[in-house]
């Protein structure tokens, strides 16, 4: 192995350094995701909005402003991606992904449950999935944080309000 | 001035009725409670209770949302001055000299000149929607497509001006706001647009889901985030009553706070946060001494809590008299007003009278209240904070899924909530202000109606906007809000006000 090479392989490697810092730095970017994001709605803008007509001017069809707000986002998704390659942008803050599957696991079970069981075990299924989920369960706590806020829910909403929801299954 | 007797007669007849002063009374202690307590705000409250206002008459559902609004400012500084937490964003400044009195044992004086210089400027903001309201008025009935479409485009333009970060995100949350808003049936073709094959979609996305979603479920993921130990001053606050030395320092703050609040409530994307902002930069640059600042000046306490007060309330005007919203509280109150059958606009003064002089008159109604709510009994509120967030949480998301459930009894607004929830966790992650997109959703409807008709009548010619005088006048007024962006002066104030 001759000296221009090792030269070249040194080159190489320090080149894939600098782009790997720069591709992690990328890839916590806050702008860049954000801008990610913006495109792809006006993506899905204009692709959805492609058979919903123009019109002119003088007469818009229902096409006409989704797909100029379309292409606006792409634009703005565009700049504030490319802004965050050039300038840098902040770093994302590492998110607790558990409380994200927490409450909406806990939304989706009352959801569901509501139809079906009445808001009495809905409200149970609710309380139960928090509780649990909250690292702090004590079963107690829990019984008594669940008939204050179930007798609360349907007195209120359904007794008082006179908000038409199943109570009982 | 007999009109306005006459308009304030009326008005305190409508709010002092029994069933209204009931109303008034429930939505100024769910303000306090919600102002209180930290994890859920006015906005994720009067959101919730959306649905339920279906069943009630509609001065009795404005009266109770307008009290969540502004009861929740008085609440939002006890936390601040106590804890530190500010219960409200409106209240974050609170936090800087009211807490610093707290720790010096002057949590009382400082609680007492808060509710004190609220009242004051209350009562000054709601003198002032009366005075201006019925002219405003005139001049909107004169108001064609044409202007209200530029009006409106004031309002998103101010939304974003005055939103936190960067002006190139909060532009594109308007316009995914707008985006949204476009989902359902075109009126003029019967298309369905964006239903993605979901028949549910076919009337459009209601304002409850998003506003739950955005303002509730991405704000209780983020507090569980935070998990944060709460130090409350147990020690009990003794002598709310400020000093004569007290007054003195502050009586010039309170004035100047209700002033500033009261000018930039009117203003579109203005209103509580703003103005409290702007309020305690003002008293820390006119201050004869400034290093008392950060360390307990009771002007930093009063001029703030005045101001995001009167701005609470004026930001009622342009809602009330042009039927626009200036932030995302006031879009729910249109959602309100629309919920009941009422169209918001010039003509709601006209048409409903006793809607539009009652509503004003409950403000100053609930002022009252509130000072008596919050001054002696204070403890209770105080020992709310004490509630471990394990227990609230629950409690808010219950009633977030009741609330969004019960509007068609839908599974699928509860599944879009949550949906919007998830995005506007990852908005919150990316820095991505959800109010502008909230405002942008509420509007689009209305924006693109007025820009089909605008364009049917001038043939197609975009012109039409810059030759009629008010047109242009409003389009000049958002051009300059947008120049003062860029100027480096104003963007650096912008940073440091919304870093602090």
């Amino acid at each position: 192995m001759d000296a221009y090479a090792i030269a070249d392989a040194e080159i190489v490697l320090e080149v894939l350094q600098v782009e790997g810092g720069m591709n992690q730095k990328i890839f916590r970017a806050k702008d860049f995701y954000a801008g990610l994001i913006f495109i792809f709605f006006g993506v899905l803008a204009l692709w959805e909005g492609r058979h919903y007509g123009m019109g002119t001017a003088s007469r818009m069809g229902p096409g006409y402003l989704p797909n100029v707000l379309g292409a606006i986002l792409i634009l703005l998704g565009l700049i504030i991606s490319g802004r965050s390659l050039w300038l840098g942008s902040e770093t994302i803050k590492p998110g607790a992904f558990h409380p994200l599957v927490l409450v909406t696991l806990a939304a989706l079970a009352f959801t569901f449950l509501i139809q079906p069981l009445g808001l009495v075990l809905a409200t149970l299924a609710l309380v139960g999935i928090s509780s649990i989920g909250s690292g702090e369960f004590r079963l107690r706590e829990t019984v008594l944080l669940y008939l204050v806020l179930a007798v609360l829910a349907a007195g209120l909403f359904v007794y008082l309000l006179k908000i038409p929801l199943r109570v009982w299954p | 001035m007999t009109d306005i007797i006459h308009n304030l007669t009326l008005g305190f007849g409508v709010a002092l009725k029994p069933l209204y002063l009931l109303y008034c009374l429930l939505g100024c202690l769910l303000g306090t409670l919600v102002g209180v307590l930290p994890g859920i705000g006015a906005l994720a409250t009067i959101a919730m209770l959306l649905p339920v206002t279906f069943n009630l008459p509609p001065e009795a559902a404005l009266i109770m949302l307008a009290g969540i609004y502004y009861g929740a400012q008085y609440g939002g500084s006890t936390t601040s001055i106590l804890v530190n937490i500010p219960g409200e964003v409106a209240s974050v400044v609170t936090c800087i000299e009211g807490y610093q009195m707290a720790r010096q044992g002057r949590a009382g004086p400082a609680l007492g000149i808060a509710a004190l210089g609220s009242f004051f400027a209350g009562s000054v903001a709601t003198f002032i929607i009366v005075l201006f309201g019925p002219p405003l008025t005139e001049v909107a009935l004169r108001f064609g497509q044409a202007e209200y479409f530029s009006l409106m485009l004031l309002g998103l333009v101010g939304a974003v001006v005055l939103a936190h970060g960067s002006l190139l995100k909060a532009f594109a949350m308007v316009f995914l706001g707008l985006l949204f808003g476009l989902v359902g049936t075109d009126i003029y073709t019967g298309i369905t647009r964006y239903n993605f094959g979901m028949r549910e979609l076919f009337d459009g996305i209601g304002f409850v889901p998003p506003a739950i979603g955005l303002f509730g479920f991405a704000e209780i993921i983020a507090n569980m985030e935070l998990k944060e130990t709460v130090n409350v001053f147990t020690t009990k606050v003794q002598k709310l009553m400020p000093t004569r030395e007290d007054f003195q320092a502050s009586w010039k703050a309170i004035l100047r706070g209700t002033a500033v609040g009261s000018f930039l409530g009117i203003l579109p994307g203005g209103g509580a946060l703003l103005s409290s902002f702007v309020a305690y930069t003002v008293e820390k640059k006119l201050a004869v001494d400034p290093s008392r600042f950060g360390k307990g000046a009771i002007e930093g306490v009063a001029g703030p809590e005045a101001a995001n007060n009167a701005g609470a309330q004026t930001s009622f005007i342009p809602m009330l008299t042009l039927g626009i919203p200036g932030n995302a509280v006031m879009a729910l109150m249109v959602g309100a007003m629309m919920i009941q059958g009422i169209t918001p606009g010039p003509r709601v003064m006209i048409e409903r009278p006793e809607l539009f002089w009652g509503l004003i008159a409950s403000m100053w109604v609930g002022n009252l209240m509130l000072v008596v709510l919050n001054l002696p009994m204070i403890g209770i509120w105080t020992r709310l904070l004490t509630i471990p967030y394990r227990f609230l949480f629950p409690a808010i998301l219950l009633f977030c899924c009741i609330g969004t459930y019960s509007v068609n009894n839908s599974t699928f607004d509860v599944l879009m909530a949550v949906g919007f929830g998830l995005l506007g966790y990852l908005f919150r992650k990316l820095d991505c202000e959800p109010a502008p997109l909230i405002l942008g959703f509420i509007l689009g409807p209305m924006m693109e109606e007025n820009l089909r008709r605008t364009m049917l009548l001038s043939r197609g010619d975009p012109t039409v906007f810059l030759t009629r005088p008010i047109s242009l006048g409003i389009l000049l007024v958002a051009v300059f809000l947008l120049l003062l962006t860029v100027l480096p002066v104003i963007r650096r104030t912008r940073g440091v006000v919304f870093k602090e």
